[in-house]
């Protein structure tokens, strides 16, 4: 390597690496439950798709995807929480990889909560 | 991508209290729960809290284990990295509140601090060079070489107030500007990194190489630029095997990388650097005899001038910095003279690192502000002295440093004010000492370092040094006189003033220092023949209260020398000609009769 655009390029892959170790207060949290009930109703690859897309989107400084035990709504694992400081808690429920998806496109990055999940 | 990353301390203290074994126990746990692919584990270098290693921070959450054990790993892996809940009795109680668990940043440790040069220790694993260009690594050397001319840089880092973290206090852009101008045509340069830090209880130099070694790379490449040399060298003590280690890695990574060699970035400039490893003599840490060293010579030093500006390593002009210095080069360089010069006080810009240890409850690494009262260090940051004891003087600048009593304790640290009390910067040592230390053998503890360490090379050092631990010696021991105190003085300022480096013309320092606040102390030595702080055995008497002793015979049993004496249930006496002072029949008795005096 000798250019200062491959330097660039390697900065902009690490970004997310490195943005994930940054602590900031503001950031917006999503908690996916990870309890018994959530992992075998499939929280995880829920997890995993908001971890990825967030990352893909370059958004990982603003947005912390985290994880807690059962909350208690059994029933309508995998379930999520979207924590915005300032703003009311909306917690998503029955979720998959894909819904995952368009909740960090619409809620995360456009700012509109997905009514259609949100229970 | 990994969702989650787990940083674990691989710094110098956290590796020696098993932080190896806990990776390994991590890496196999993480894959026996499937998650390798979800959660990486990585090695830093040192956070700082090294009283409380091995330390291990879990992101996103940012959730601070500490003293973790190799047998807590698979309750960690199967609560917190698959279920998402946090293992409470693990977390750095400082974090821990009522409304949950607060951000490290905001503890009492890591609020104070500014952390610039320590910036990427315990955040990046300093084997990989490309997560020290996530940070912005390598951008400073783009920008000084396609953006700025040798005498822009020279400039920024004389306007950014930098000032050498070694212990002198040189300003760094002066020394960089002489060594530009001071031979006109010279045929070949050399750019040097001192990494022999030799004070007992530093750390500083060696967890910035541990942990973030790319940044000495790229501050030395940015220098040699500055200056116009192509080569540099590294002097690094053979005891720092991680440092080393981690230095030959980063090398080669640069190199592979096109960060070291020929023509970076396109634009024609060549740099190298080679690793020369001392054998652990504290006077290579001196600039001249450091040169000597690498050039395969005797590590003594030679008289100055010539500079090593004008005439340094093989005779050529060289710069020598040391390697907290280079840490703050490339912030420097990308956030501005101004950045950097708006911290710290009137003539000592910027942070620096001090490495905490004696009396202290947060033993470790911190970097503050210049300006920062030794009180905030100590009571804030440091967490205060243990076991209620009381602050009685701090050491800074090790063996050629001073002692600060507590009439000093608010006073802004930087350059002139510790040189003002009598004291010096050094390279960052911070010991603290509470009213249990004896100063008179605080002054013989650092004499006698001296002594070892000196090379010979010089009468006033070499016999001086000497004469001056053996009149202390005689001191503790309760042989000497009131004509000593003035000799001791006499023969101080003759070895300031004739040594031929800093080691002799500073090694009187902790002898005078403690003698100007504590002078008290020497004379209960001499006249009353007592040691106040109860340290200097030969000046101890250890007896037993005769009204409090119930005869339980346990500190008879107890004694290694068998020097008391009595019968079950009356009082017993030690006897003074056998006792040898070890203080474990004080230790063992339920009932206070014994005491020292």
């Amino acid at each position: 390597m000798k250019s200062l655009e491959e330097l660039k390029a390697i900065k902009d892959k690490m970004k997310s690496t490195i943005d994930l170790r940054h602590e900031d207060p503001s950031a917006t949290k999503v908690i996916v439950s990870m309890g018994t009930c959530g992992i075998a109703s499939g929280a995880r690859e829920v997890l995993n798709a908001f971890a990825e897309v967030v990352a893909e989107k370059g958004i990982t400084r603003n947005v912390m995807v985290s994880q807690s035990g059962c909350i208690g709504l059994c029933e309508n694992e995998p379930v999520a929480e979207v924590i915005t400081p300032g703003k009311d808690k909306v917690t998503y429920g029955k979720l998959t990889p894909e819904k995952a998806r368009e909740i960090v496109e619409k809620h995360l990055i456009g700012g509109t909560v997905v009514d259609e999940y949100k229970i | 991508m990994y969702r989650s990353h787990v940083l674990v301390c691989g710094g110098t203290g956290c590796t020696s209290s098993g932080s190896q074994q806990i990776i390994d126990s991590l890496e196999k746990e993480i894959k026996a729960a499937g998650l390798e692919n979800e959660i990486e584990v990585v090695k830093t270098g040192c956070f700082g809290l090294c009283a409380l290693g091995p330390i291990m921070i879990v992101y996103p959450e940012g959730t601070f284990y500490s003293m973790v054990q190799e047998k807590d790993i698979p309750e960690i892996v199967s609560e917190h990295l698959v279920k998402g809940r946090i293992v409470s009795r693990l977390v750095y109680d400082e974090t821990v509140t009522e409304n949950g668990i607060k951000s490290l940043q905001d503890t009492a440790f890591y609020s104070k601090q500014n952390r610039v040069a320590l910036r990427n220790c315990g955040v990046i694993s300093p084997e990989n060079i490309e997560e020290y260009i996530g940070t912005g690594g390598y951008e400073a050397l783009g920008k000084v070489l396609t953006k700025m001319t040798p005498e822009e840089v020279i400039q920024t880092i004389l306007d950014s107030g930098l000032r050498g973290r070694g212990g002198g206090g040189f300003p760094t852009g002066m020394k960089w500007k002489l060594a530009r101008n001071i031979v006109p045509n010279a045929d070949q340069k050399y750019v040097c990194c001192n990494a022999d830090e030799g004070d007992p209880g530093a750390f500083m130099d060696r967890s910035v190489l541990e942990g973030d070694p790319h940044v000495v790379l790229e501050a030395m490449a940015i220098a040699g630029y500055a200056i116009g040399a192509n080569q540099g060298y590294i002097y690094v003590r053979a005891e720092y095997p991680i440092a080393v280690k981690r230095l030959e890695i980063a090398i080669n990574q640069a190199r592979e990388y096109g960060m070291l060699g020929k023509n970076i970035f396109g634009t024609g400039f060549d740099f190298d650097i080679g690793l020369r490893l001392g054998a652990g003599a504290f006077v290579c840490g001196e600039e001249t005899a450091l040169m000597t060293s690498i050039e395969g010579n005797r590590g003594e030093p030679r008289p100055r001038p010539p500079f090593p500006a004008e005439k340094g390593l093989f005779g050529k002009p060289t710069i020598l910095n040391n390697v907290e210095t280079y840490a703050n080069i490339p912030r420097i360089i990308l956030n501005g003279a101004e950045w950097f010069a708006s911290m710290g006080t009137e003539k000592s810009k910027g942070t620096k690192v001090f490495a905490l240890g004696g009396k202290i409850k947060n033993t470790g690494l911190v970097e503050i502000p210049m300006g920062t009262t030794l009180r905030t260090v100590i009571e804030e940051i440091g967490g205060g002295i243990p076991n209620g004891k009381k602050f009685k003087a701090a050491q800074t600048g090790g063996p050629s440093g001073g002692c600060i009593p507590a009439e000093h304790y608010d006073i802004p640290i930087d350059y002139d004010n510790l040189i003002s009390i009598g004291s010096m910067m050094g390279s960052g040592g911070l010991i603290v000492m509470d009213e249990d230390n004896c100063m008179v053998d605080i002054a013989k503890f650092f004499l006698a370092f001296t002594v070892d360490e000196s090379c010979g090379k010089c009468t006033p050092c070499r016999i001086g040094t000497k004469r001056l631990y053996e009149m202390l010696d005689k001191i503790t021991k309760g042989q000497g006189t009131l004509e000593d105190l003035d000799k001791i003085e006499e023969l101080c300022y003759y070895i300031k003033n004739n040594s031929l480096c800093g080691l002799g013309q500073t090694a009187p320092n902790p002898v005078l220092s403690t003698l100007r606040y504590f002078r008290d102390e020497y004379i209960a030595h001499v006249v009353d023949k007592t040691c106040p702080a109860g340290v200097c055995k030969d000046l101890l008497k250890y007896s037993i209260d005769p009204d409090k002793c119930r005869g339980c015979t346990l500190c008879a049993r107890k004694c290694p020398a068998s020097a008391i004496s009595g019968t079950v249930k009356q009082p017993h006496v030690i006897d003074q000609d056998k006792c040898v002072k070890c203080g474990a029949c004080m230790e063992t008795c339920k009932f206070g009769a014994i005491s020292k005096n």
